[in-house]
């Protein structure tokens, strides 16, 4: 067992962790928050992501340890107390998910694209242009949060709607 | 997974502590196959905390360090505006989340997708030395027709390492004696041969510090991707284009194919047969079949000898203004 | 008191369980903590099946750190032989696992291995030493049709076989005909949360938390596997993380974590990997179709012939019914529908969203346009001169049937202008393609009940074992309820997935809301009329009242609730029985699905552009979320046309491709824009509510109108699915 110190939605936690676990695992099991999914395990649905110092990742596919020091962010952490996130309240005018187990990781990564595109940051279909946030933007990032049931154009939709509210 | 020791790398320069680890980077390839037991380390370094995490400009060409995210490497102004197939071959990879976690290091050292190397209950020389490949005579859509060897089929996942390979980079790396190499990027990989469980000519122990990219690339750069999905999908085949063209003719023509091999392969027959010549569709389209003149298919693979012609030309025809967008 | 106005029946309410989700609150079976913890239970697969074990050393694994137990067939507690009693359908009988030394398939669990934590279990899974004597394993039905046999029976049909009119006289006769042989590969339905259940026993009693479907015939497996008494059984599942099929029925993680619980006399939990969910979970079987049209000159069809051929897993009876569009569809002077299968040494085949259809409409459809285009007509016009006037096959009549409506709706919207030359339409790089298809697909009612409690506070609870497994359950309960009652949506508690509860049919075959919903509605209005009758007590008579925070309001009057309710409120059941609506109608939901695709002219890629789907599934009960259903159901079809299959190596009977990497779902940037229409109407007779089935819908003729876009783009009529590059590549235009 190894020590290791973060900051999980603000609050600092000091924990011994078997080297093996995931920061995932470390949420899920060691502090009890429930809000990010397991749908694979191995970085290919997106379920998990975390935002992890201001840049999403998926949280399955990295060791606790390595996140040392770290400030982490999941679902629970993006409501301002009893005050839904605009892409919470987004989320559920637009009807953005149906059976739920993949909305945490698809809310988190769109708080980091929202980010991600204030910091100039390209995609693929971005070319040579300055970022923007349009539909093909927002379809090319969100394309590693898998859903099943298919809620993906709702989620576009509350995205630029949420995104738009911020402005 | 295995247990296994984890231990931090403070300082890159001084590798003597750490000789017999297993380097850890982001991890999104690695920790993936130690929860199969495919990777099965005693001793994890994380070196993501060593330094090694800058891009900066030296004599006109470009250090990028080995623990440059993906995702900072593309979104470099640097990158963009003079190495543009490296950006676009670098966001054509994995998602948003895996290349902010993935570093430059480790995109290199990515291991294969066959289905047969991640199913622990088949044969496969590349995980089991001497227990054979499954793939040779099953499911091979995914696999190698250039350079393969009897012993694997496999193919070099990587978008970034193929790119790398078209603009002549050169990987940095030490030893833990100290010792420091400079290899091409397109040498940095192995043909399979009677090996294939070595992806790569590094020898324990050897770090990966950082890549050189050449001043001057070539002005025309294209990155293009052939995949199934839209987004978040391995190279059915994938090709990275540069060159000039001055005087009606083209220069310094690189093209390098992903998908087709178990290294990122650079299709110097191809760009012999194009260098000095003016751009033209029939001329193209020659010089690929050339390429692929020893080319073998596996049977679910072997519409990838007509298809990689295809993109290269379709590239070509684009970069030279031959063609539509 | 301010409350919220009542919410209506189709009223775009937002779902209710919304703001759980949204903030990582909402508990799904592998979320729950339980006092004394919950040990992590792994699975062992077999490498190989069928065989027998030769070698299982597990001492290594016991050792390990954190190892509690390893359980094989040789200290697993007591079960009941797998599929007993016979007699039982398919979900209720013995899901045995551990049972012996024999190997159904490769994937079967061999061990599990409970420990404290994940990664002690995984490691010492590793450990174990197997050796299986394979035996002779029967995997592709294409390469033992020797083998093929008439199922007992189809999903979802009364029968397997139809043969109705002379087909070869009409084939014969024809003027036009097409002759073609379809495959369709295996499936997932790949839910993005995997099976899991967690188990804990006191005693006798066994309470399950689990991600499933249906519960009923959930608790009745777990009573049939282990030789215990219902009673004795509680699964609670408030929240599924997706099922489309692959959670109707109980799997092996579930059996191995109530035989754990027992073996270790601690609550287990085993979820499976996502690689294990590809052999541990059902899957849709590869299918061979060979379809027989023949039409006249005038474009009417005279002759259908539709044979299917799909596996069956050994001990396992379910077969898929492709040709059960083909049954409704169109009229035609002889329509023969054969299902034959090969029992195959394979994982569990069973239901993956809208079985039969998603794939009958996959392959019908194609024909369809096929052989309209060889008469020459239009494929919207060669719809609309072969609607019938009553069901093709049973020639009973319809319930309701608004397909031509349907059809003309979604031309229009779509801009459909008719057929070009393929590969004419070209933009750029892109050649451009349109297609469509139609939809079809039963619509059915299954027993349910429920009970309403209304208290003097005027908050309204429901209880039934509903599941929601992403449909909307509660929104469109909640609905129903508040306004069967007038009472303010949010007065009203949906308690639902838990087996101490009402017994409903679950989720699954578009029958829930149906069903569920119906019960409901029975049950508000038992209260609603005893309501009346205190009222009238109090000397109230009135028609018509509306319940307003504590108060009943009727006409001028109002009420406190607590004057005429019961210190503990009033309580009132209900229920549906199917055999009291149908009235022997053919109950279908229609549509029709447009789609815009784009090829690479230069690499053969395939994108889909653009698709309008228009729908007449009754009454809708949600607008949004049932517009979000169909959609849902539109990107699984775009994920049959051109995506989804699980590849198997036939040498081991193995799945290969056993993850998200390999398997590919539609990712967002795969799908564009879709425009979902409904023809909101009642379908009277079908059920009390008026709605028909919605999940599975906006698959059904999804894959088709792509694939009839791909053939406009491009000049290839592809015959197998998914469609990839290469099936076009040959016949692009030279570069």
């Amino acid at each position: 067992m190894y020590p290791l110190h973060l900051t999980v939605n603000g609050t600092a936690h000091d924990v011994e962790v078997d080297p093996r676990r995931s920061l995932l695992d470390l949420v899920r099991e060691t502090l009890n928050l429930k809000g990010p999914k397991k749908g694979c395990d191995h970085g290919q649905c997106g379920a998990c992501t975390m935002i992890v110092n201001g840049r999403r990742i998926n949280s399955c596919l990295s060791l606790a340890l390595s996140h040392e020091g770290d400030e982490v962010t999941t679902v629970e952490g993006l409501a301002d107390g009893e005050e839904l996130h605009p892409l919470q309240q987004a989320f559920v005018e637009e009807d953005a998910f149906q059976c739920g187990i993949c909305t945490s990781g698809q809310l988190c990564s769109a708080a980091a694209l929202i980010d991600e595109i204030k910091e100039g940051l390209p995609s693929v279909v971005t070319g040579q242009d300055p970022v923007e946030l349009n539909d093909e933007e927002i379809r090319e990032r969100m394309s590693g949060n898998l859903c099943r049931c298919g809620a993906y154009n709702n989620i576009v939709e509350a995205i630029r709607s949420a995104a738009g509210e911020q402005r | 997974m295995k247990p296994f020791e984890y231990d931090r790398l403070e300082n890159s320069h001084d590798l003597s502590a750490v000789a017999n680890g297993r380097y850890l980077g982001g991890g999104t390839n690695l920790i993936d196959l130690m929860k199969h037991q495919i990777e099965t380390p005693d001793v994890l370094v994380d070196v993501t905390r060593a330094g090694m995490d800058t891009i900066e400009q030296r004599d006109g060409a470009v250090l990028v360090g080995s623990q440059v995210s993906n995702t900072d490497l593309a979104a470099h102004p640097l990158i963009r505006k003079h190495y543009s197939v490296l950006s676009t071959a670098l966001l054509s990879g994995a998602t948003q989340q895996l290349r902010n976690k993935a570093t430059t290091g480790g995109n290199f050292l990515q291991r294969t997708r066959c289905q047969y190397f991640y199913d622990t209950k088949r044969a496969c020389n590349k995980r089991q030395p001497g227990s054979g490949c499954d793939a040779m005579n099953g499911l091979n859509r995914f696999h190698a027709i250039l350079g393969e060897s009897e012993n694997c089929i496999a193919v070099h996942p990587s978008d970034m390492a193929v790119a790398m390979a078209a603009l002549d980079a050169v990987v940095l790396t030490r030893k833990p004696d100290g010792s420091e190499r400079r290899i091409p990027a397109a040498d940095l990989h192995r043909l399979p041969g009677d090996r294939p469980d070595l992806d790569h000519v590094l020898e324990q122990g050897e770090l990966i510090v950082g890549v050189e990219l050449p001043e001057k690339p070539p002005k025309l750069q294209a990155y293009r991707k052939v995949r199934d999905r839209s987004s978040y999908a391995f190279a059915v085949v994938s090709a990275a284009v540069a060159l000039d063209v001055e005087d009606g003719q083209m220069r310094n023509v690189r093209i390098g194919l992903g998908g087709v091999a178990h290294k990122p392969w650079r299709a110097s027959k191809a760009e012999a047969a194009l260098e000095g010549k003016a751009p033209d569709t029939a001329l193209f389209m020659q010089a690929m079949r050339e390429e692929m003149a020893d080319a073998t298919g596996h049977g679910h693979n072997d519409f990838k000898i007509t298809l990689a012609p295809r993109v290269v030309v379709s590239m070509l025809k684009q970069l030279t203004g031959l063609g539509e967008n | 008191m301010d409350h919220a106005p009542t919410t209506l029946i189709g009223d775009a309410l937002n779902r209710v369980d919304g703001p759980a989700k949204v903030t990582g609150t909402a508990m799904y079976a592998g979320d729950y903590k339980i006092e004394g913890g919950i040990s992590e239970g792994y699975i062992v697969e077999a490498p190989v099946g069928p065989g027998r074990i030769t070698k299982l050393d597990v001492s290594a694994a016991e050792n390990a750190d954190g190892v509690i137990a390893v359980l094989t067939y040789r200290n697993a507690p007591a079960q009941k032989p797998y599929g007993t009693p016979e007699d039982e359908g398919r979900f209720t009988q013995s899901h045995a696992v551990l049972e012996n030394d024999q190997v159904r398939h490769f994937g079967e669990p061999v061990a599990l291995v409970v420990a404290e934590t994940l990664e002690q279990a995984r490691y010492a899974a590793s450990l174990i030493e197997i050796e299986i004597e394979p035996g002779e394993g029967v995997y592709n039905p294409l390469e033992h049709r020797d083998q093929e046999e008439q199922p007992e029976s189809v999903d979802g049909l009364s029968e397997v076989d139809t043969y109705e009119g002379d087909f070869d006289a009409e084939f014969a006769g024809s003027d036009f005909t097409v002759e073609a042989s379809y495959f369709t590969g295996a499936q997932h339905s790949a839910a993005m949360e995997p099976h899991v259940t967690v188990a804990q026993w006191d005693g006798e009693k066994l309470t399950i938390h689990m991600a499933i479907q249906i519960i009923a015939s959930a608790v009745s497996a777990f009573a049939n596997t282990l030789g215990i008494d219902e009673e004795n059984i509680r699964i609670i599942s408030p929240f599924t993380g997706g099922g489309f099929g692959s959670k109707l029925g109980v799997h092996n993680e579930a059996i191995l974590a109530a035989l754990a619980a027992k073996h270790c006399g601690c609550a287990v939990r085993v979820a499976q990997t996502r690689r294990n969910v590809f052999a541990n979970g059902p899957h849709r079987s590869r299918h061979l179709q060979e379809l027989k049209l023949g039409a006249g000159k005038d474009g009417k069809l005279k002759a259908i012939r539709h044979y299917s051929l799909a596996s069956m897993a050994r001990n396992y009876p379910f077969a898929e019914a492709p040709a059960s569009p083909t049954r409704a569809s169109y009229s035609a002077n002889a329509i023969h529908t054969i299902h034959r299968v090969v029992k195959a040494d394979i994982p569990k085949v069973d239901s993956m969203r809208a079985p039969g259809e998603a794939i009958g409409t996959l392959t019908f459809e194609t024909a369809i346009d096929e052989l309209a285009e060889k008469c020459g007509i239009d494929p919207v016009e060669f719809r609309l001169i072969n609607e019938p006037q009553a069901d093709p096959t049973s020639g009973d009549d319809f319930a309701s049937r608004r397909l031509v409506e349907c059809i003309r709706t979604g031309a229009e919207k779509f801009g459909w202008s008719g057929r070009v030359k393929p590969g004419s339409r070209r933009e750029g790089r892109k050649l451009i393609g349109h297609g469509m298809a139609v939809a079809i697909r039963p619509n059915t009612l299954s027993p349910a009940s429920a009970e309403v409690s209304l208290t003097a506070d005027g908050r309204l609870t429901a209880r039934l074992d509903m599941t929601d497994i992403g449909t909307g359950s509660y929104t469109i309960l909640t609905q129903i309820a508040a306004e069967t009652l007038s009472i303010p949506a949010d007065r009203i508690t949906m308690e639902l997935g838990d087996s101490s509860f009402p017994t409903t049919a679950g989720s699954g075959g578009s029958f829930g809301a149906a069903s569920s919903g119906s019960a409901l509605f029975d049950a508000c209005n038992s209260l609603k009329s005893a309501l009346g009758e205190r009222l009238a007590q109090a000397g109230v008579t009135a028609n018509a009242f509306t319940i307003k925070g504590e108060k009943i309001v009727a006409g001028d009057r109002e009420i406190a609730l607590a004057d005429i309710l019961d210190q503990d409120g009033l309580q009132a059941e209900g229920s549906v029985d199917p055999d009291n609506h149908g009235n022997g109608k053919a109950e279908y939901s229609y549509g029709v699905q447009f789609a815009e695709v784009e090829v690479d002219a230069d690499t053969g890629e395939l994108r889909v552009r653009r698709m309008v789907g228009v729908f007449d599934a009754g009454r809708i009960l949600n607008r949004k979320t049932a517009r979000s259903q169909l959609m849902g159901g539109m990107i699984f079809g775009i994920g049959g046309a051109l995506l989804e299959e699980s590849l198997v190596d036939d040498r081991y009977g193995s799945f290969m491709n056993r993850d998200f990497a390999e398997y590919h779902i539609a990712v967002n940037r795969d799908v564009p824009d879709l425009d979902v229409n409904m023809l909101d109407g009642y379908s009277k007779g079908s059920n009390p509510l008026g709605s028909k089935g919605i999940g599975e819908l906006g698959i059904c003729g999804a894959g088709p109108a792509i694939a009839n876009a791909v053939y406009e783009a491009t000049g290839v009529r592809v015959r197998k699915f998914p469609i990839h590059l290469e099936d076009v590549l040959d016949q692009l235009p030279a570069l």
